[in-house]
């Protein structure tokens, strides 16, 4: 109600100050959508997506005035020059293989890569500082980023924004793989949303159902973009994206069927106001492409608005779409509670398989030595493809990169291009990209050595034997897609399409996280540094004391001894005494 | 004390054989060693070769058995014989990131010098064959440096019964020929067959080859070509930099062997110290520079140099570093940092004055100080000093302890492979085992050397004084440190 109240006035107020500013105003504008979409084993991904687009420079010229996009973030892109920005906040591991292809992963714990503008002449320096606002805004550990687990990629992450140039050393990447993600990082980035969780989508963010889930990963991303087709002005895009995977086995249901209000137990009232889209996708496409008779597999209810079909990630999908703006659909019921059933059980033997996933585990035994292993599917059945990988690897595990081994269907496979960039002690992490071929329907496993370092005991983090994380290694490939896909407005695509730029109808970009791993180091005894010092200064001590005396002294034939101490203490006495001594 | 300083007067001529040798009375050793017609030891080489070829073909097939063997994989991960600084899996890493286009230094894995690069970029097929020949080498070097040194001391032994300085009585403590033949040969079998020299051979840790460096800095330095032994000390200081401090038994040799007595008011002293420090910077500065155009960038100083006086990597080894350390409060890690080094530096001063008159044994100590306080010691460090044993055995009726040192140091060597498996692969022991057997292996090198200078110090003394010490009163006295 107030913020419809705050509408009515600045609609009012609009053209009376300046025209100018009612212009801008008018400038900008939020999309919010929904996608739920069940998953292969009978789990529930939700998706949102919140976009507010701003048609104005913040770079050039002071820009004072904030409607819909937050300041906090606005004022941050112009101050330290920022060209993109990327920040996930992630709990859980999105399962690629059982799940399918996310519209956007993230890998566990916090991840943040920007893309400076090319004026910013110290990037470091930015880093620090925007990492830092960064951690305050969201109430996050970023303040934990610093040149130990900060890299710098050169193929992996090319801007998605609009970008002149590409020179990498003004992108800086960094991954936390130990950040826990929690309520108190949803609040504030519920904040930055127009209509904060009043109204719209957001009244289904509701922190005790989305915490009590496998997955749930939010994340902002800000770039700059073409303001229309001729691309001669720049707008600002910043999306809000909130992924969560509901596992309803686990809730004790046993039945896959499900609504909204299972889910986050509220249901959709109206759209938020300010919102100029607001749109709820369901993801009924056939799960068994062989029989596209079996369409009517999913039952959905109320009927959808209308139904959308679009080519996403090279699958042909449908979609029933609720759109909260049309008047037609709160007319019935006063709220919107989307339900789906399945209309006989689903076999899960009928998994379809991304066609692209990866899976990484620690090798070996002991705490002296190990491996990293990578193994990478491509389940094509006859295109091959090339996929980057990136792998950030701190310093205390001390990689050896002439163990690098990249075996392919039984044989060496080389890769096209390496970037290693070793680590140095306490002061950044390993670095490896590599471009790898992987041929049609193969797995590539790739190991790489490794030592495990002891570390100064100040140095081990609170229970240091449950051990240290490593971050996700990122995959990024242009797969080649089963289905043709057809060149679509950007700007009337559904919004989980149209982050990553398709490069052509037949492949489609695709950036996959592995597991993080979590590696013993051997510890010290945390509980005798005293002990420590004294016993090893002694050993010094015995050397320095029996070479002084070999060095300084000299042999002597031995003197008739003065007596015992008793002796010398009688002739003492006997001094006192004025006797004579014994 | 004073009974060796006539040692720096010139040698009358060898010629002039023992004729005040029947003085000596009953013991007569050098009586001895005429009678055999051997004249100085070490003076019928062709005899002597045949041993040493079997102590080298026996060292060979050791080592390439060893090779060959499945234990080769487990030896080469020993912390014992591979420290960061020269395990050979570094040296293969170092490589291969010059063949990505990275520079070496880059990273905090490869700490070896330019030169290593640059020889095993051409050698590395051949890597088990070069470490099998630097061994020795080291051997024959040693083997002939000792030679040398054995026929100076057996010179000056000579002189010294000539001018009358020893006492009567110290028959039994003069080194005769017979004993001294052998020496050169158990020195090289020393080193070849020691089980430390033969892990680390077999590990292929690069310390074979500052090992080598050393045994031909030491063959220059008795030979007495003062050049060479300049640029072999140049070249061990720029691969390990504690061998810097062998700068000063090495001056001291090769004062002795130019009979320019050690004053420091002496102008030849002086001309001479001058010399062979010149000799020695310019050479290093020569190393340095070829090392710069080798790779064309400086990194290499910090990564080598700054790797081993600052210790960033707390790897455990044998020394007493790792655990003081990791173990160390942060804000006064520096100091004890320049404590801890400055252990290697500290005594060479002090021992120059005290064994002026003997710059072997000297080196010998030096290098065993070396041992115990570099910061990345391993155990083919420990072998190159204690292939000098056989050089002091005549000190062997004065140790006190080496029947107790000896079992230390060999069951620490037993325990540091299991203390480890406790800790790292079983998880039953912590750090706190493997410090302990660290502590209790240097403790034992210090007191081993400890005790053979306490021996040489008390030879010496029984050779100026008599060995049978009277007090006034005419009982058996006692010999005490004072």
């Amino acid at each position: 109600m107030a913020a419809l109240l705050l509408l009515l006035l600045l609609a009012a107020a609009g053209p009376g100050p300046g025209r100018a500013d009612a212009e801008r105003e008018r400038r900008d504008a939020l999309q919010e959508e929904l996608l739920l979409s069940p998953l292969p084993t009978g789990d529930v991904a939700a998706t949102f997506q919140f976009r507010t687009r701003w048609d104005a420079d913040l770079q050039r010229g002071s820009v004072s005035h904030y409607r819909l996009f937050p300041k906090a973030l606005g004022r941050l892109v112009a101050a330290l020059g920022v060209r993109e920005l990327h920040l996930a906040l992630t709990q859980g591991f999105w399962r690629t293989r059982y799940w399918g292809q996310p519209p956007l992963q993230a890998p566990a714990g916090a991840e943040l890569w920007v893309w400076f503008q090319p004026t910013v002449t110290d990037v470091d320096k930015a880093w620090k500082e925007l990492s830092n606002i960064l951690s305050g805004i969201f109430c996050a550990s970023l303040n934990f980023i610093d040149s130990t687990n900060t890299v710098i990629p050169t193929a992996s992450f090319k801007p998605l924004g609009l970008a002149n140039g590409t020179d990498h050393h003004l992108l800086r990447y960094a991954v936390l793989p130990r950040e826990v993600v929690c309520t108190e990082n949803l609040t504030p980035w519920k904040k930055l949303l127009p209509c904060g969780s009043k109204a719209g989508l957001a009244v289904l963010l509701k922190a005790e159902r989305l915490f009590h889930s496998s997955y749930h990963s939010q994340a902002v991303h800000i770039r700059p973009i073409c303001r229309d087709a001729s691309c001669l002005a720049v707008s600002w895009e910043l999306r809000q994206t909130l992924t969560v995977v509901f596992d309803f086995f686990s809730s004790g249901q046993g039945k896959k069927d499900w609504s909204l209000f299972k889910m986050f137990s509220r249901t959709l009232t109206d759209s938020c106001p300010l919102a100029s889209q607001s749109k709820v996708y369901v993801d009924i496409s056939p799960k068994n492409k062989s029989f596209p008779q079996e369409k009517e597999l999913l039952e959905v209810s109320p009927p959808p608005t209308s139904v959308h079909e679009a080519v996403v990630q090279g699958d042909k999908k449908t979609y029933a779409v609720y759109d909260l703006l049309s008047p037609s659909l709160f007319n019935t019921s006063r709220s919107l509670n989307v339900q789906l059933k399945w209309k006989r059980p689903q076999d899960s033997s009928e998994m379809p398989i991304p066609t692209l996933h990866a899976q990484r585990y620690v090798g070996g035994y002991g705490l002296q030595t190990g491996e990293i292993c990578t193994l990478i599917y491509n389940t094509h059945p006859y295109r091959a493809f090339p996929v980057i990988l990136l792998e950030t690897v701190p310093w205390y595990l001390r990689l050896y990169v002439h163990t690098l081994t990249i075996i392919t269907k039984g044989k060496e496979n080389k890769p096209s291009y390496i970037h290693y960039q070793p680590a140095q002690d306490r002061r950044r992490p390993h670095l490896l990209e590599m471009l790898i071929q992987l041929p049609a329907n193969s797995v590539t496993k790739i190991t790489i050595q490794f030592e495990r370092a002891l570390l100064k005991w100040t140095e081990y983090p609170p229970d240091p034997n449950h051990g240290f994380y490593v971050g996700s290694s990122v995959l990024s490939a242009l797969v080649p897609s089963v289905t043709a896909m057809k060149d679509m407005d950007v700007e009337q695509s559904p919004l989980f399409t149209s982050l990553f730029p398709s490069s052509d109808g037949s492949s489609y970009f695709v950036r996959l996280y592995t597991e993080p791993l979590l590696v013993n180091l051997p510890t010290p005894d945390f509980s005798m540094p005293y002990n420590v010092i004294c016993l090893t200064c002694t050993v010094v001590a015995v050397c320095y004391g029996s070479f002084y005396n070999l060095l300084t002294r000299t042999f002597h034939v031995e003197e008739p001894s003065r007596g015992g101490l008793a002796k010398r203490l009688a002739n003492v006495i006997r001094k006192f005494r004025g006797v004579p001594p014994l | 004390r004073d009974a060796t300083r006539g040692q720096t007067h010139p040698c009358p001529p060898a010629e002039e054989r023992l004729p005040r040798v029947a003085t000596l009375g009953k013991g007569d050793p050098m009586g001895t060693a005429r009678g055999r017609g051997a004249g100085p030891p070490g003076g019928t080489r062709a005899g002597m070769a045949a041993p040493l070829v079997l102590v080298v073909l026996a060292a060979v097939t050791v080592r390439a058995a060893l090779y060959r063997s499945s234990l080769a994989v487990f030896i080469a991960e020993r912390v014992e014989v591979a420290s960061p600084l020269n395990a050979w899996k570094r040296v293969v890493e170092g490589l291969a990131l010059l063949d990505l286009g990275v520079s070496p230094y880059s990273g905090a894995i490869f700490h070896e010098t330019p030169l290593i690069i640059y020889l095993f970029h051409f050698l590395i097929e051949y890597a088990e064959l070069v470490f099998m020949i630097t061994d020795v080498l080291t051997a024959v070097a040693l083997y002939l440096a000792i030679q040398d040194f054995n026929k100076v001391v057996f010179k000056k032994q000579k002189l010294l019964i000539e001018l009358d300085k020893y006492a009567p009585d110290v028959a039994e403590l003069i080194q005769t020929p017979m004993e001294m033949h052998y020496i050169p040969l158990k020195v090289a079998l020393f080193y070849l067959l020691n089980p430390y020299t033969v892990m680390s051979c077999v590990a292929k840790s690069t310390c074979a080859i500052n090992n080598s460096v050393i045994a031909f800095f030491i063959l220059a330095t008795i030979k007495g070509s003062a050049f060479l032994s300049a640029v072999f000390l140049a070249l061990a200081t720029y691969q390990s930099l504690y061998p810097l401090t062998l700068f000063a038994p090495a001056l001291l040799y090769l004062l002795q062997r130019q009979f320019i007595p050690i004053k420091l008011k002496s102008k030849s002293f002086w001309l001479y110290t001058m010399q062979y420090a010149s000799l020695y910077l310019c050479s290093l500065v020569v190393i340095i520079c070829l090392s710069f155009f080798l790779l064309n960038s400086w990194d290499f100083i910090p990564s080598v140099y700054g790797f081993i006086l600052s210790v960033p990597d707390l790897t455990p080894n044998i020394g007493l570093f790792w655990y003081f350390f990791a173990e160390m409060f942060e804000h006064f890690s520096l100091f004890f940092v320049c404590v801890f080094q400055i252990n290697v530096f500290f005594y060479t001063i002090p021992l120059a004055i005290k064994l002026k008159e003997h710059p072997m044994f000297f080196m010998f100590v030096q290098l065993a100080i070396i041992s115990i306080f570099k910061s990345y010691p391993t155990l083919g460090d420990v072998a190159l000093y204690m292939a000098f044993l056989p050089v002091w055995s005549h000190l062997y009726r004065f140790l006190r302890n080496i029947f107790i040192l000896s079992c230390v140091l060999i069951f620490c060597s037993f325990l540091f492979p299991v203390l480890w498996h406790l800790w790292i692969y079983a998880g039953s022991a912590n750090s706190n085992f493997y410090y302990a057997i660290t502590l209790t292996f240097n403790i034992g090198q210090i007191l081993l050397i400890s005790d053979y200078f306490y021996a040489f110090l008390r030879r010496e003394y029984y050779l100026t004084h008599g060995l049978h010490l009277t007090r006034q009163d005419g009982t058996e006295a006692m010999l005490v440190l004072k």
